[in-house]
């Protein structure tokens, strides 16, 4: 699947959620399908900056493709980075660094998450941008 | 004069608490933050800027002395409010940080290497940074007062505290992060004992009560309009006259100065002297009809009416499996800080704010307590006079219905 097939997915299952806290409990639920970091990852160094909770992110690349894993400290926080991982992880560098992910706006996420310190949202993309494009330098 | 206190004829004045987050009324607890500003302030503010807008203190044309005579009239009701000897005493200044940061350059200056300046443990970081600064470019010592798990400061070790080196002590009236209500009287007077002047920071008292500047013999008090229902960016920074005079001028530039060649300048008197460049007028005038509007209420009634939510509060919030609140000092404003056990502040204020509860979480700009508490931070709802019981029951419930989903 492409980065825009499993956004349209992603889209379509929001869409099924009128409420915005029955989309929270989505985003709670895909928290716990989350790939989580193994501890040895789980450093100071990988922490992101600009949340207000603690989201540490690793990626590496497997055959070609970029394989991120994370772990947060809040619920929440958890939800929004596996969301993030399940569109862009396994995938080649070029194409993450290229992805629009227009997702965020068509769920609505960017206007219930205002991009401002607290939540983290954008420091968690461009992190994630960041790591696509070092590891393509590194090939 | 005792009037009635009706909640709900304030809230009238309020056009925002009208507004809707989503289906759910909005519920405003994130008063410590900034207050709501009252239709007579809004008004003010459309008022000058549609018909009174001009520079002051230099225009001899009919809507510069409007303004002028505006702007310094809010001066003298926010004296009045003060109770402050002279108008000359009160600085009109950008918020609460930019009046310390002024005491702290100015009188700082004025300070030798190895003097004390005390503050407490419980600090917002504008009243910690600005000392730090200031104390690193002269030699300076930073002291703190400690405080107990009630948040609450331990005073017994005060007179040690204290030494002849001593210039400055200074320290928050309420806690923002807390809520603790310090003894201010208590340590104003051991600190003058030694000769120490004293730096009160009102920016979370005044909105809940008054206070008397030449009853508390404080040296300076600093607070912000936002917080006391007037405009952003406009604060006052109350001083001493004698003081005031004594410092040098903070910031250079225009209204400052008395005359002014190639070689030197002579300053201007007070309260101008601290004034440099066009000030925030319409923040000033703003600021002036907020304490006039609170000024004519009850002000004992909203206390009252302030306890109660807080009793009610806490009282709901302790019924709470698991809950903890941080700081149960004896002697509280309406705030209150808590945590919940096994969940993250970040996402029971994100499913707050879905039910339409602004509340606020993080570390308060208050590290140094989160470190004594080895937390990271809280969850903050903090009252209004014009917060109502009812909203307190549509927070409990709305944090049962988050602990739910979290679970």
């Amino acid at each position: 699947m492409t980065i825009e097939e499993k956004e349209r997915e992603l889209i379509d299952s929001f869409a099924i959620y009128e409420d915005w806290m029955e989309k929270y409990e989505y985003i709670i639920e895909l928290g716990k399908d989350l790939p989580l970091i193994a501890d040895d990852y789980k450093t100071e160094e990988n922490i992101i900056k600009g949340c207000q909770s603690m989201v540490w992110l690793h990626a590496e690349k497997k055959d070609d493709k970029v394989v991120f894993t994370a772990d947060a400290d809040a619920i929440i926080a958890k939800g929004i980075i596996a969301l993030l991982i399940d569109v862009l992880s396994n995938e080649t560098p070029e194409a993450i660094m290229n992805a629009k992910l227009e997702f965020i706006n068509a769920i609505g996420l960017q206007e219930h998450l205002s991009p401002t310190r607290s939540n983290g949202l954008v420091a968690m993309v461009k992190q994630m941008k960041m790591y696509a494009i070092a590891l393509n330098m590194k090939q | 004069m005792m009037m009635k206190f009706s909640v709900n004829d304030i809230r009238a004045q309020f056009p925002i608490l009208q507004t809707k987050i989503g289906k759910y009324p909005l519920v405003y607890f994130d008063n410590g933050a900034t207050s709501q500003k009252p239709q007579v302030v809004i008004d003010c503010i459309n008022q000058y800027y549609s018909a009174e807008n001009a520079n002051i203190h230099r225009g001899v044309h009919h809507l510069s002395q409007v303004s002028t005579t505006n702007y310094e009239n809010a001066r003298k009701t926010i004296q009045a409010y003060l109770n402050a000897e002279k108008s000359e005493e009160i600085i009109f200044t950008k918020g609460t940080t930019d009046g310390i940061n002024l005491i702290a350059q100015s009188f700082g200056r004025m300070l030798k290497a190895g003097d004390e300046i005390l503050i407490t443990e419980m600090e917002h970081h504008s009243n910690i940074v600005p000392w730090q600064m200031v104390a690193q470019e002269r030699g300076l010592v930073v002291k703190y007062i400690p405080m107990n798990e009630a948040g609450e400061l331990k005073l017994e070790g005060l007179d040690d505290l204290l030494t002849d080196r001593t210039k400055i002590v200074s320290l928050t009236h309420v806690s923002n992060a807390l809520g603790t209500i310090n003894p201010i009287e208590k340590i104003i007077e051991a600190a003058h004992q030694k000769g120490a002047k004293v730096v009160i920071d009102a920016a979370q008292s005044l909105q809940h009560f008054k206070v008397d500047v030449q009853a508390l013999d404080c040296d300076f008090m600093v607070f912000s309009g936002h917080k006391i229902f007037g405009p952003t960016g406009v604060g006052i920074l109350y001083g001493k006259e004698d003081l005031l005079n004594a410092m040098p001028p903070y910031q250079g530039g225009g209204d400052m100065i008395k005359t002014v060649s190639m070689k030197e300048t002579t300053y201007n008197d007070l309260p101008h002297k601290f004034e440099a460049g066009t000030p925030n007028i319409v923040g000033g005038i703003g600021l002036g009809k907020a304490i006039e509007w609170l000024s004519s209420l009850d002000l004992e009634a909203i206390q009252a009416h302030e306890n109660d939510l807080l009793a009610y509060a806490t009282t709901a919030l302790e019924a709470i499996p698991n809950l903890k609140i941080y700081g149960t000092a004896a002697q509280k404003s309406s705030t209150i800080s808590f945590l919940i056990e096994g969940t993250h502040p970040y996402d029971i204020g994100t499913l707050l704010n879905q039910q339409g509860i602004a509340v606020r979480t993080g570390h308060h700009c208050t590290q140094p307590i989160m470190d004594f508490f080895e937390i990271p931070g809280t969850i903050r709802a903090s009252f209004s006079f014009y917060n109502t019981h009812g909203e307190i029951d549509q927070f409990i419930n709305a944090l049962k219905k988050a602990l739910a989903m979290l679970s």
